[in-house]
């Protein structure tokens, strides 16, 4: 059996875990699924139709605000209950906070970040990123015990859950009744996201290419020429180069313009996530590897400060 | 306050991959490193800490003989002393062992504060810090841009996804681990380097431990999309490129 384990805030459903059940129905072939809502509510309903067998929920009032403390307690005692042979969930920064402590309790191997399955059932072996996305790694895991996968958002298809009638619900009871030691206050917006850039038809985007603060107003001059909105991976923000609201990825906005421009961004994973549905992306930059180029339509490779203004003049010429 | 900073040696960000034989790891004599941006921070936070509350800053590493390289270079930037977990097989093996490694040296230590970064650049497991908080049997806290310290407290803010943020509190001893950015990171100086060399670093030999994880092949992405790669001058390729973009991709 696999156990998936979803999950919700204040009992919306994070989409992600629909992701996790395709990574468990390609994994397992036809095995059944399981799936465990701790917290349950509303998200255990919506996945009554996930195609499992059985939908759990652990109902706890300990498990209204996650802490990762509660959280392992419950699902550790969930999968001592269940004896799934794989736990599969998204990789979201929920689960990057709790589930290398579960994995540690339980002696359990823990493939995090996948991306792809190889194979199903018993011998299936785990594709996962390394080296920043310059390599993929067929991973296997060792030993007998449950082995834990959390699955890269957006490397599984939530559309391609094959779907299936209601599974009967269930709810499972576990005992909470060591504290926290985090006490976890109520989730915030730094401060009103300035730019939408969710609503941008065009963005030139910047990365660590651009090497230092005056060169911005190359890539600006493009975006004016282009009528698109700037934007930046994480490095560039972090250094103060651009305001935070102007940055794409996993801890900044998703993104998916008519038109994207990746000038000196690598393509770490944590930006992709943000910007891969782009309808066109272009990539420019002076590594023919960069991961960026998996998922660029058209690319350029060379010195970004040479061809951005040959570009500039290109689209400033009148038609 | 005694704080520990782990830090991990990975090939740096222009190294370009090259395979062993076996294609199950890297070839490490053809890579250059530097140390895990995210633990770069996380070694600058705990500086400033001390800066603010006193005490001592202890990096820890494992890995072969060459970690030490990063190790002096935090011992120049201004950590007190290091602990080397020195074993070759560490470099490539899974964020729990790695994590039983640190801990088997750490633990008599009782550190009040550990931080890491928060994933490591070249496995990029994101699992040594919370499974290290495990074994060393104290809370955690995770993908962090801000630290308090109060009254043997530590407030933390942590990020979550979309530009959310929560704050989290808890009691030392805790680890936590750092997002990159949190602070803006010091060069060493030509008095911290020289310093450093008369610095301490204690070697320590690891705890046997079983893997949980195999590495059965490294390999090159495959393309979600076919690109199509234009050349040329910088005036030709961006004359080609305005053309297909306006029409084939009809982006512009």
């Amino acid at each position: 059996m696999i156990l998936v384990v979803a999950e919700q805030r204040g009992g919306t459903l994070n989409r992600a875990s629909w992701e996790a059940v395709a990574c468990a129905q390609q994994a397992g072939a036809g095995e059944p699924l399981t799936i465990l809502v701790p917290g349950g509510g509303d998200a255990a309903r919506v996945l009554a139709e996930a195609g499992a067998g059985e939908v759990l929920s652990i109902e706890h009032g300990a498990l209204a605000a996650y802490s990762p403390d509660v959280q392992v307690a419950a699902v550790a005692q969930a999968i001592a209950q269940t004896t799934p042979r794989l736990v599969v969930m998204a990789h979201t920064y929920q689960a990057r906070d709790y589930a290398p402590m579960l994995a540690a309790r339980l002696r359990a191997p823990l493939l995090a970040d996948v991306i792809g399955v190889k194979g199903a059932g018993v011998g299936a072996t785990f594709l996962r990123p390394m080296f920043q996305g310059k390599l993929v790694a067929e991973v296997s895991p060792q030993g007998s015990g449950p082995a834990i996968v959390s699955c890269q958002i957006g490397a599984f298809r939530a559309d391609a859950v094959a779907k299936g009638t209601p599974a009967p619900a269930r709810v499972l009871t576990v005992t909470l009744d060591t504290p926290s030691r985090q006490t976890v206050e109520a989730p915030f917006q730094q401060a009103r996201q300035a730019v939408d850039l969710g609503q941008a038809e065009r963005i030139v985007a910047v990365g660590r290419g651009i090497k230092a603060q005056d060169q911005i107003a190359v890539a600006e001059r493009l975006a004016a020429a282009m009528g698109a909105e700037m934007a930046a991976s994480r490095p560039i923000c972090d250094n103060g180069w651009l305001p935070m609201d102007r940055q794409v990825g996993s801890s900044g906005q998703t993104v998916a313009p008519k038109l994207y421009v990746a000038l000196g961004i690598s393509g770490a994973i944590q930006h992709l996530v943000g910007m891969k549905g782009s309808r066109t992306i272009v990539a420019i930059n002076k590594d023919a590897d960069a991961p960026i180029f998996e998922v660029a339509d058209y690319g350029i490779v060379g010195d970004l400060f040479e061809i951005v203004p040959a570009l500039t003049a290109e689209l400033e010429k009148p038609r | 306050m005694k704080i520990a900073v782990c830090i991990k040696q990975v090939p740096s960000r222009e190294w370009q991959p090259r395979l062993t034989d076996d294609r199950t790891w890297i070839r490490e004599a053809d890579a250059s490193f530097e140390m895990n941006e995210p633990d770069a921070y996380a070694l600058e936070e705990a500086l400033r800490l001390r800066e603010k509350h006193g005490g001592e800053v202890v990096v820890c590493s494992a890995g072969p003989a060459r970690v030490q390289q990063v190790m002096r270079e935090a011992l120049a930037r201004g950590a007190d002393r290091g602990v080397h977990v020195d074993a070759a097989g560490l470099a490539s093996a899974d964020g729990f062992t790695v994590a039983a490694a640190l801990a088997h040296a750490m633990r008599d230590e009782a550190f009040d504060l550990v931080l890491t970064g928060l994933q490591s650049d070249d496995q990029g497991h994101a699992q040594t810090g919370v499974a290290l908080a495990e074994l060393l049997g104290i809370p955690h806290s995770t993908i962090i841009m801000d630290v308090e310290i109060s009254d043997g407290r530590v407030r933390v803010k942590r990020e979550l996804e979309g530009g959310w943020f929560q704050w989290v509190s808890m009691p030392m001893p805790a680890l936590l681990t750092i997002q990159s950015g949190i602070n803006q990171l010091r060069y060493a100086t030509l008095k911290g380097i020289m310093a450093a060399k008369k610095k301490e670093i204690r070697s320590v030999a690891p705890a046997a431990a079983e893997p949980g994880l195999k590495i059965l092949g490294l390999s090159l992405p495959s393309k979600s999309k076919q690109t199509a790669l234009i050349a040329g001058a910088p005036a030709e390729a961006a004359a080609e490129l305005v053309r297909r973009l306006r029409d084939e991709a009809r982006a512009l």
